[in-house]
């Protein structure tokens, strides 16, 4: 399994993939697991599954929160296996994005043998540059996992050549110098970065950081292979407490926009 | 100032022993590794320009005061059974060790043509000293304090804003220490083509552990120096208080290269390890990633930080500089804890013996000192009295109960 598979048929069929993203164990494991298959029953194409963990310096306020629930509920890495291998079974490629202090503690490969028998298509690294990573490369390879490794507007065109030549699946080009976060505006950092990444690498490129409606999903589409989506889904949960039901309602309308914008560029 | 290698330098890529088993190295985004690199070739380069030294030695001699004296504690000596040496850095500008630092930073972002600079802090010294350097050089300067501290010191905040600074309370997380961290850091990941980061201790990803060791070394220099000037001799042991690390790395590494001289750290020892709280990382830790070095962390079976705990708001901190982690696994140094009560009475001793009210970080090493005395009688034990206690008077006054007018027993 790897991600590639789902930009290719998206790409096929002259679209974008979308990529949505939840922490694992929010608002509860359970409550997790329903709200990801819902997004893949509504569009989806690719899933990003959070590991919740305490300090999470690439995540603004709108993520901590839904981490930090996440962690006082009491979830634990097993949980967060588990949400892999429930949301995988839908059979749509299922990623984990974690900070790396995790993944060290649990032993590097024996997270990469028990996510790739969860079934889960590989790993997305927000502090973890390639260069300092070989223990995870050469468990990723040895378990067939993807590889996905973060480009930033910052990144000289060196360092974009070095992080592509090291991912598998996609590359995640992160479109604004900043945390994530849903933003009014798209970034026009993202076009550039995108076109530098794209001269690199023959690996499809997905755009993240801030999207948060189906026409800025558009907007993004028209440049990038994939549209990547967090902190809008985990909102459209918080703005719903208590209210599993709505929590999903919410969740479902905001997978067509988004879904509907990458189609529609 | 001193550049010379030691034995126990990180490799070009920060890498402190084994590039896997080793620590430091550099975790962290991508976003952040272009001004990583810049900083480090910046950093290098002025520490081979002697313009740069001579003005960053010429601030420190005239600005915060320095050299800090060598002082023979004799009446604690006598007390004690051994020949106590203190450095007495608690007498700098600011009151701490942690000047030499933020002025090297401040005077590296001038250099970089940064306008803007941006520091952690706990108790706020560090978050002070960095608005005092940012005064000093005219830079924008804003800090992030957990809202527990600033809250819990009222009157560093007070100093922060009259010299300038913005402080910005942190709430996320454990709104402590490590959080103000993780919210520089985000800061940092959105400004940092006109920002410095001014890390406040000698941990974090490459370059940092070895930028601040760099810039804090002349404490061990200066030391190194004076006792044998003095004395005529080396110091038989020397001894700091260990939180991130970066007054005993400043105090060890003129030290490292000279094998009879034993080197000690003091960790926070809270109320004691069964108590589960303390900071004592190195000694209860596992290995593991944060704040982007591989170092001694305290964690959980998943690897979530795990909330520190010291009476000493500076030593209050999960992680450790991983130069000290490497130290501690080739047996070069040794790192104990000490608890708070111990802490405290060392504060006491030193306050009646000497006169010297040491901060309760400071206190710590004071304390491994009165240790050290009892297995090494007669020998030179050299400690870094790195600040003054005067912020720490409220915490005083309530664990000794100071509001009346006999001295406490």
């Amino acid at each position: 399994m790897t991600a590639r598979t789902a930009f290719e048929k998206a790409a096929a069929d002259g679209r974008a993939a979308l990529v949505g993203y939840l922490p694992a164990g929010f608002p509860d494991v359970q409550g997790g697991i329903d709200a990801l298959r819902a997004m893949v029953d509504a569009g989806c194409d690719v899933i990003e599954i959070g590991l919740p963990y305490s300090d999470p310096v690439m995540d603004g306020p709108t993520i901590q929160a839904a981490a930090q629930q996440a962690l006082e509920g009491g979830v634990r890495t097993s949980d967060v296996l588990r949400t892999v291998e429930a949301v995988a079974a839908t059979g749509t490629p299922t990623l984990v994005m974690t900070y790396w202090n995790p993944v060290v503690r649990y032993g590097v490969e024996r997270f990469a043998a028990d996510l790739a028998n969860a079934g889960g298509a590989g790993l997305i690294t927000p502090d973890l540059t390639p260069d300092s990573g070989p223990e995870w490369i050469a468990a990723a390879d040895q378990h067939d996992l993807d590889k996905v490794f973060l480009v930033a507007p910052s990144s000289t065109d060196e360092r974009i050549t070095m992080t592509t030549a090291a991912c598998r699946g996609f590359v995640y080009a992160t479109a604004v110098m900043g945390v994530t976060g849903a933003r009014t505006t798209t970034s026009d950092l993202a076009g550039p970065l995108v076109a530098r990444t794209k001269a690199a690498t023959d690996l499809p490129v997905g755009v993240g950081l801030g999207v948060s409606n189906g026409a800025q999903a558009a907007e993004i589409a028209r440049y990038a292979d994939g549209v990547i989506v967090g902190s809008a889904f985990v909102r459209a949960l918080l703005d719903h407490p208590g209210d599993g039901d709505a929590g999903l309602r919410a969740l479902t309308a905001l997978t067509e926009d988004l879904a509907a914008g990458v189609r529609r560029a | 100032m001193s550049t010379a290698p030691t034995r126990f330098d990180a490799d070009e890529r920060g890498w402190f022993g084994d590039p896997v088993t080793g620590f430091g190295g550099r975790f962290m985004p991508e976003a952040l590794v272009a001004a990583l690199d810049e900083l480090t070739v910046a950093w290098h380069e002025a520490m081979a320009d002697p313009a740069f030294v001579a003005e960053f030695e010429a601030i420190l001699r005239e600005y915060a005061g320095l050299p800090s004296p060598l002082y023979h504690a004799e009446r604690l000596s006598q007390r004690l059974g051994a020949r106590i040496l203190l450095k007495r850095e608690d007498l700098n500008h600011t009151g701490a060790h942690k000047i030499r630092n933020v002025l090297g930073q401040a005077l590296l972002t001038r250099r970089m043509g940064k306008t803007r600079v941006i520091a952690e802090t706990g108790a706020g010294q560090h978050g002070v000293a960095s608005a005092t350097a940012a005064a000093y050089f005219g830079l924008d300067c804003t800090v992030y304090m957990g809202s527990v501290d600033t809250r819990r010191q009222a009157l560093n905040v007070a100093r922060m804003n009259l010299l300038g600074a913005t402080v910005v309370p942190v709430d996320s997380g454990s709104a402590t220490l490590k959080d103000a961290i993780n919210e520089a850091l985000r800061d940092w990941v959105a400004s940092v083509d006109h920002t410095a980061y001014l890390f406040g201790t000698a941990a974090g990803p490459h370059p940092f552990p070895s930028m601040v060791r760099d810039f804090t070394r002349g404490i061990g220099d200066e030391a190194r120096a004076q006792c044998l000037e003095q004395y005529g001799v080396l110091p038989d042991v020397i001894a700091a208080c260990v939180g991130g690390g970066s007054n005993a790395i400043g105090l060890f590494t003129a030290f490292l290269d000279d094998e009879a001289v034993a080197i000690y750290g003091f960790e926070a020892g809270g109320e004691g390890f069964d108590t589960g709280r303390h900071a004592s990382t190195i000694h209860a830790g596992d290995p593991g990633v944060l704040h982007g070095a591989r170092t001694y962390v305290l964690q959980d079976d998943d690897g979530q930080t795990v909330e520190s705990h010291s009476i000493s708001a500076g030593l209050d901190y999960p992680g450790v500089g991983p130069q000290h982690a490497h130290l501690a696994a080739t047996g070069r140094a040794t790192y104990l804890p000490a608890t708070d009560a111990e802490a405290m009475d060392a504060m006491a001793l030193l306050a009646r013996t000497e006169g010297i009210i040491p901060a309760i970080e400071s206190a710590h090493a004071v304390a491994g000192a009165v240790r050290l005395a009892e297995e090494r009688p007669g020998q030179t034990i050299l400690v870094n009295l790195s600040g003054r206690g005067d912020k720490d008077m409220e915490t005083a006054m309530e664990y000794f109960g100071l509001n009346r007018t006999e001295a406490p027993r």
